[in-house]
């Protein structure tokens, strides 16, 4: 898989001003276990919202 | 005995008569007018305009649950509201023309009581020359048909890069003054996803165009969220994931005209450009439906009713004033029409006070800024408040409304996909509060930051698939469906 920092091109616009998830973030966001974590912690968050919104 | 009638049965309408259905006696009548036979959760089309769902899944017939709930069902489309009656009928009533195969093309009038009006937008294709499946170059997903075209269109894309050639690819709004770019958001990172995962995303290229000024407005004049000790915003969220996929975007974008193969359009800063596509989704800006409205001498009176834009007017502060003088307040808090205290506007169907995100306007007064969205969650809350507040004037508990459902004192959660696959998926879940921001109460943001949530994995895919399944339930009113929230 390419690096992620191979797809800024150096003094553009787009891609060398802007914040971009490493690899570490990138494994995290599709790790199970972690994301049965985060899938908690979504729900709760997303029903504070619903909660405060009735 | 009492009768509510609905216009409309998408989100907003569906939820206020099921719930009024459910706390009115059955001595009082509610009928949903619709032009539809099926009720459609449009926040999975993105799904079906991929090939990921079938249109199956996203739809299911009103009949039999209008059925079951003791529901009035007439498919049909109302064409006109008559709010004094008039020289035959000292009524109110609604005229209607019938679109199911029994009796199409028919026409009648039902009288009401209390209307709520839930048509949903007219989908403007005609705003730009060349916008639309129908006549027009590019795709869309707003219905489910749509949807299912946009899935066949991809298809032969997908096979001209099996075959080895570049393909251009083109997605977001088609004008100056679109909403719901989520959606479109949503789309684009699905088609990489699914380009991906076929092996051919190599040979594609993938671009962005919308009227936002920056990436990551979606309408809502973009959002900040608190993470890992930082105060970030939208912007930088959507410009990283954009970048991470390998889209390229152009914001700022009023596209004004589309020929086969490309997209002229003009930048907030005044210059045109042009832009070639193999394959493009474009959003249409949204209008009222063109109902119209009389009085009981037969007066044309729409222009009390509606706004220009053909938008129901509703309890807001409609006053033209400048961005630096909007207000939370401008925003309707009980929807009910100031002309007539029976007759109600929901979901998109009220006219708001105006933009959430800041107006801009190239050099030659082309307005290019997002319309507000009035989709998804705030949409089912405000139908339920209505249905509340006409249940208790029903039933004599008030002669006001007794609920009220601000955008501008309410929240949003939404989950945006970028890509699907029960192992693979991932998804944007951000939250914000309220919808609307105030900066006078929340200085700096306009949003209060304990509520502001955002983040991109696998769980939100999970979430927003749960959601889909659940709000399909809901509306089938199947065991325990009141229980669900909004």
């Amino acid at each position: 898989m390419k690096k992620i920092e191979q797809t800024i091109k150096p003094y553009d616009d787009k891609t060398f001003n802007t914040m971009l998830a490493g690899s570490y973030v990138q494994y995290m966001r599709s790790c199970l276990i972690w994301q049965f974590v985060r899938l908690i912690v979504i729900n709760i968050k997303m029903l504070k919202v619903v909660v405060k919104s009735h | 005995m009492a009768r509510l009638v609905v216009l409309g049965g998408g989100v907003s309408g569906h939820t206020a008569a099921t719930f009024a259905r459910e706390w009115l006696g059955k001595e009082h009548d509610v009928i949903v007018i619709t032009p539809n036979s099926q009720w459609n959760w449009i926040p999975s089309n993105i799904w079906v305009g991929v090939g990921d769902m079938r249109k199956e899944d996203v739809v299911f017939d009103l009949a039999p649950v209008y059925s079951k709930a003791e529901i009035v069902y007439e498919q049909a489309r109302a064409l006109s509201i008559h709010p004094d009656g008039d020289e035959n009928n000292p009524n109110p009533f609604v005229t209607v023309e019938y679109t199911n195969e029994e009796r199409n093309g028919e026409k009648a009038e039902i009288e009401y009581d209390y209307l709520i009006n839930a048509t949903g937008p007219k989908l403007n294709f005609n705003a730009t020359e060349g916008l639309g499946p129908d006549e027009g170059y590019t795709v869309s997903v707003c219905t489910e048909d749509h949807a299912v075209h946009a899935s066949k269109e991809l298809e032969k894309i997908i096979k001209k890069l099996k075959n080895g050639e570049k393909q251009k690819i083109l997605v977001g709004t088609g004008h100056g003054t679109c909403t719901c770019q989520g959606a479109a958001f949503e789309y684009i990172l699905n088609i990489e996803s699914v380009l991906r995962r076929r092996g051919v995303r190599e040979n594609a290229q993938i671009k962005w165009i919308s009227n936002e000024r920056f990436l990551g407005d979606f309408g809502v004049a973009g959002a900040h969220i608190k993470s890992r000790g930082y105060i970030i915003p939208s912007k930088i969220m959507t410009e990283s994931l954009f970048v991470e996929r390998g889209v390229d975007w152009i914001v700022g974008a009023h596209v004004n005209k589309i020929e086969a193969g490309s997209v002229h359009y003009e930048l907030l800063d005044g210059t045109t450009g042009e832009e070639e596509f193999d394959f493009s989704m474009l959003l249409p800006p949204f209008c009222g439906v063109g109902l119209k409205a009389y009085s009981r001498t037969g007066e044309d009176i729409t222009s009390r009713l509606f706004a220009p834009n053909g938008f129901l007017k509703v309890d807001a502060n409609y006053t033209q004033k400048p961005f630096e003088e909007w207000d939370a307040d401008d925003w309707p808090k009980t929807y009910q029409s100031p002309e007539y205290g029976n007759i109600f506007a929901v979901g998109i169907a009220f006219a708001p006070p105006h933009a959430i995100s800041k107006p801009a306007l190239s050099p030659s007064k082309t307005p290019i800024s997002p319309a507000p969205p009035r989709t998804g969650m705030p949409s089912g809350i405000i139908g339920k408040a209505v249905a509340h507040s006409i249940c208790d004037m029903i039933n004599g508990k008030s002669d006001k409304p007794t609920h009220e459902a601000s955008m501008a004192h309410m929240g949003s959660a939404c989950i945006a996909s970028t890509g699907s696959g029960f192992f693979s998926g991932t998804a944007m879940a951000l939250t914000v509060y309220p919808i609307v921001p105030d900066y006078k109460r929340y200085p700096g943001t306009g949003r209060d930051l304990e509520y502001s949530f955002g983040e991109i994995g696998l769980a939100a895919h999970w979430v927003k698939h749960i959601l889909h399944h659940l709000f399909l339930y809901k509306a089938k009113l199947k065991f325990g469906w009141t229980k669900i929230p909004e």
